[in-house]
């Protein structure tokens, strides 16, 4: 299938017009350049213009309201320690900035990568004494979605490190590999067939820049790992369960794919 | 989720050539059935890659080449195969193979053991393709 056709394809869904226009400003917005020959784009280039425009103005974008949460959550004292957030690391915009567009990242605790869910329940349990929040809570996504957008628009920094070269690799074994029913690997879809249609749906990259992300068809806020149990189920996989190493590996993975694309958090998706 | 899949062994067929020209049960395929099949979503999931002359499905996919005309261009024996495993005839094909069920890995414990469809769904699956001429 050449590029020519592809794009013809993709005029077939007949918002093509519109969609290629926005789809330029967006990924200027994004700060995404295809001059140096980079052909990888966010998954923000292949929604319609609608819901571009929900991601691009704050007072739009569902996924605002969870970072006004996560910053009440960052300011709020808690556990046995009676400590906030901001008592030991202040102004998150400052002490914040730039750290999302370092995970996962490797940890010397367990001495192998955690995501940013996991550093902060690490703060939670270690440095508050309280309890972890649980995977998918409102306040984790929101904690998350606060401090991923001290990155906004940052260059992803993930896969330098060379501690964790073993999990990437082991990362990208997973992505390559075919699983489920259908007998289908994440490459097969989002390295050989992207911009082409699954159904009704565009398929993406894959790049995971803009998590935790508002999902449409959710209706909620929801992390990456949410999102990659989704992609699973539909090839009829069993999904990897949450935290589990394995996912953490996986977004490394992905992470490091994205290296030097901006963070978009918090991102809307269909 | 309708119908049961029986997570018994898959039945012998015979390939020749590109074609498993051998109905896989005796009971003739019923068109009517497999175009139910062929447009559904849970079942065949085939307009997630493939066109049609479906006007009444709304998101078909673009991932393979329109079924319009399929019966006229392979022979039931050569759609058939196409079903049960086109892998063999492709490994590199993303079509999956609706009646396999080795070599799958972390399959999900809802499909374990199981192939996509039946032999009586895929003998109706043929049937209906075998309708659509040019
Ligand atoms: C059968 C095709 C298919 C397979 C296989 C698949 N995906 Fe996806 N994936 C999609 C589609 C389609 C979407 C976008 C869905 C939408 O628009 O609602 C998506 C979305 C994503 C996204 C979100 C991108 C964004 O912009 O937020 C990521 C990340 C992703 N997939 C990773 C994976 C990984 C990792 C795997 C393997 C475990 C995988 N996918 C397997 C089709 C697939
Ligand atoms: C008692 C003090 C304390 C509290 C309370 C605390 N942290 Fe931390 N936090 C730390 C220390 C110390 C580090 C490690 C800094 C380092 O490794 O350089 C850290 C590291 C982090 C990191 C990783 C930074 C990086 O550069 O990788 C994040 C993210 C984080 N904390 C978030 C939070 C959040 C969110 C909360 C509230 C739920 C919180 N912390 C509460 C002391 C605290
Ligand atoms: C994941 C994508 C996918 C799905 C789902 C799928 N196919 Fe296919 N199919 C393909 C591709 C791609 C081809 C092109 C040949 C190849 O690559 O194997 C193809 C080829 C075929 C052919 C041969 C067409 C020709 O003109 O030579 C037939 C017949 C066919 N598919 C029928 C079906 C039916 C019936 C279903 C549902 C039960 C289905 N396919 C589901 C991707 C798919």
């Amino acid at each position: 299938m050449s590029a020519g056709s592809r794009r013809l394809s993709f005029l077939g869904v007949g918002v093509a017009p519109v969609l290629i226009v926005s789809a330029l400003v967006g990924s200027a917005a994004v700060g995404l350049a295809d001059a140096d020959g980079d052909s990888r784009r966010s998954g923000f280039d292949f929604m319609g213009p609608q819901t571009q425009a929900m991601q691009g103005d704050d007072t739009s974008n569902p996924g605002m309201l969870a970072v006004l949460e996560g910053e009440d959550i960052w300011n709020r004292k808690a556990g046995a320690a009676d400590k906030s957030c901001a008592d030991c690391h202040g102004d998150a915009a400052r002490s914040m900035h730039g750290v999302a567009a370092h995970y996962p990242a490797f940890d010397t605790g367990t001495g192998g990568p955690i995501n940013l869910d996991q550093r902060i329940n690490t703060c939670r349990e270690k440095n508050q004494e309280a309890e972890p929040f649980p995977w998918e809570s409102a306040e984790i996504l929101a904690l998350s979605a606060y401090v991923g957008l001290q990155s906004r628009g940052m260059p992803v920094q993930v896969g330098d490190d060379a501690r964790l070269a073993g999990a990437i690799k082991a990362g990208d074994e997973a992505f390559h590999r075919k699983q489920g029913q259908l007998d289908f690997s994440c490459a097969d879809c989002h390295d050989a067939n992207w911009d082409r249609k699954l159904g009704g749906s565009v398929i993406p990259q894959g790049h995971a820049t803009g998590y935790p992300i508002y999902r449409l068809e959710w209706q909620s806020m929801g992390s990456l790992q949410r999102r990659l149990r989704n992609c699973m189920a539909g090839v009829r996989a069993e999904p990897y369960s949450y935290g589990s190493p394995e996912f953490v590996e996986l977004e490394l993975y992905l992470m490091s794919r994205s290296r030097g694309m901006a963070v978009e958090t918090p991102a809307v998706r269909p | 989720m309708i119908g049961v899949v029986l997570a018994l062994a898959l039945l012998p067929y015979t390939v020749v050539g590109d074609a498993v020209p051998a109905p896989l049960v005796e009971a003739p395929g019923d068109p009517a059935r497999g175009r139910a099949v062929v447009t559904s979503r849970q079942r065949g999931l085939c307009l997630l890659c493939h066109t049609g002359p479906f006007p009444e499905e709304r998101f078909q996919g673009d991932l393979a080449p329109s079924l319009a005309g399929v019966g006229s261009r392979l022979s039931e024996g050569q759609i058939r195969l196409r079903l049960i495993d086109s892998r063999r005839l492709d490994p590199g094909s993303i079509m999956p193979s609706y009646y396999r069920t080795d070599g799958l890995e972390r399959v999900g414990a809802a499909w374990r053991d199981k192939p996509v469809l039946s032999a009586e769904e895929i003998e109706d699956v043929v049937a209906f393709l075998a309708t659509l001429r040019d």
